[in-house]
């Protein structure tokens, strides 16, 4: 059973360093996973939870502000960019982050075109991650479930190689 | 109503925090830390509140400065005598906020007699120089860059230390060494053992942070510091200024 959730914990480690090096999450998420302990344990889910649910709300806002063909209100649409650029920046989600950047430039310049495209980029991006990352939670949930007891051992002897 | 010496109650408008999007304000005591904090992201009202509450601070959240203000009770003609004594010990809020902006609360709050002394710390997402000059310049305390990190408010939270003791819940006297620090200077020593010594440890990476799904960091690190794998506070002035609050000389 061991190399089993050894292997398991291998792939869990792996497919987190490939979100950072794919560039899904940088620093600040790591920030975030350290304050959470056991006496939060559910602390970056709920964080990220209340994220996807700001990408929803401020996805539609400027879906429909720029919906208003001929009278779109460019300051609207980047009011909420800039909302959405923070709570990214919050939680470490880097690549939606990086698209905001260029979604704020693009409402300056009053670009139609361009911000109906990074508006699609962002719902892409952020839809990807939070697939991304429920994969990562349901694989932590499996670890843990199949060897509750020592699993932390487990997991310092095999990836740290720590006695 | 009479009030002994030092003993300070939040006041029955407290209990309009229930109604104002669920916020928490536990009976405070005087030793405990209480910040308000604003921001109209819940997001980083969640994350900042958590930073607080590991740097042991009680803390009540706002998503405005209106509801800041009205919180404080400073958002009516009332002469502050009237009303029970509030005990904040900091308010740290954000810049960027529709209605009212950080700047304009900070400035209402400086114009408070109650409410005055009370360092108020600014957060920002943008480092624009010339709105951390304004800031300072109307005596913010500090101005952190967005996203905070666990550095930055346990840096905040050592500063204060040395004024929680004092009796009084509003008369508090910021201690000599944080009102003559300058820009160019790196923050002033901890007040208490902090965990912020940690020059010789590297900061910890994903891998490390990331073998415990669901549990805390590792054990046996041996780094003290294992809550914030930000670098320490002595590095890039620009992110983290800290400041003379020139209404407090």
């Amino acid at each position: 059973m061991d190399s089993h959730v050894a292997q398991l914990q291998m792939q869990y480690r792996n497919y987190i360093l490939s979100l950072y090096q794919q560039g899904f999450l940088d620093d600040q998420f790591t920030e975030l996973k350290s304050l959470q302990d056991d006496g939060s344990p559910d602390f970056v889910a709920e964080v990220l939870s209340l994220f996807f649910d700001d990408c929803v709300k401020l996805v539609g806002n400027m879906a429909r502000a720029l919906d208003q063909t001929g009278t779109v209100d460019f300051s609207q649409v980047g009011a909420n960019v800039h909302q959405l650029k923070g709570s990214s920046s919050s939680v470490g989600a880097k690549r939606v982050k990086g698209l905001c950047i260029n979604f704020k430039e693009l409402c300056e310049a009053k670009n139609y075109e361009g911000c109906v495209r990074c508006l699609q980029q962002v719902d892409i991006e952020y839809k990807t991650l939070k697939a991304k990352l429920q994969d990562m939670f349901n694989v932590s949930v499996i670890i843990v479930h199949m060897n509750p007891v020592s699993v932390w051992d487990d997991f310092n002897k095999i990836i740290l190689g720590k006695e | 109503m009479a009030r002994d010496g030092g003993v300070t109650c939040l006041r029955s408008s407290e209990m309009l925090n229930v109604g104002l999007g669920g916020m928490e304000s536990p009976p405070l005591d005087l030793d405990e830390v209480h910040v308000l904090a604003v921001d109209d992201s819940l997001v980083d009202r969640i994350v900042i509140e958590r930073l607080l509450r590991i740097t042991s601070c009680k803390v009540t959240a706002v998503d405005s400065g209106w509801r800041a203000l009205e919180f404080l009770g400073l958002d009516n003609e009332k002469a502050s005598a009237e009303l029970d004594r509030l005990k904040v010990d900091m308010i740290i809020t954000d810049y960027c906020m529709p209605g009212m902006t950080g700047y304009e609360l900070l400035k209402k709050i400086k114009e408070s007699s109650s409410f005055r002394q009370v360092p108020v710390v600014i957060m920002s997402s943008e480092n624009v120089l010339t709105r951390i000059d304004m800031c300072l310049e109307e005596g913010a305390e500090d101005f952190l860059l967005k996203p905070v990190k666990l550095a930055d408010v346990k840096r905040l939270r050592n500063h204060l230390t040395g004024d929680v003791k004092l009796s009084n819940g509003n008369k508090r006297k910021l201690p000599e060494d944080s009102v003559t620090v300058h820009a160019l200077l790196p923050p002033p020593p901890a007040l208490t053992l902090s965990t912020d010594s940690s020059d010789s440890s590297p900061p910890l990476s994903p891998v490390e942070v990331f073998s415990s799904p669901l549990s805390s960091l590792i054990d046996d690190e041996d780094d003290d510091d294992v809550l914030t794998s930000s670098p320490t506070p002595e590095e890039s002035p620009v992110r983290r200024q800290k400041m003379r609050s020139p209404g407090l000389d």
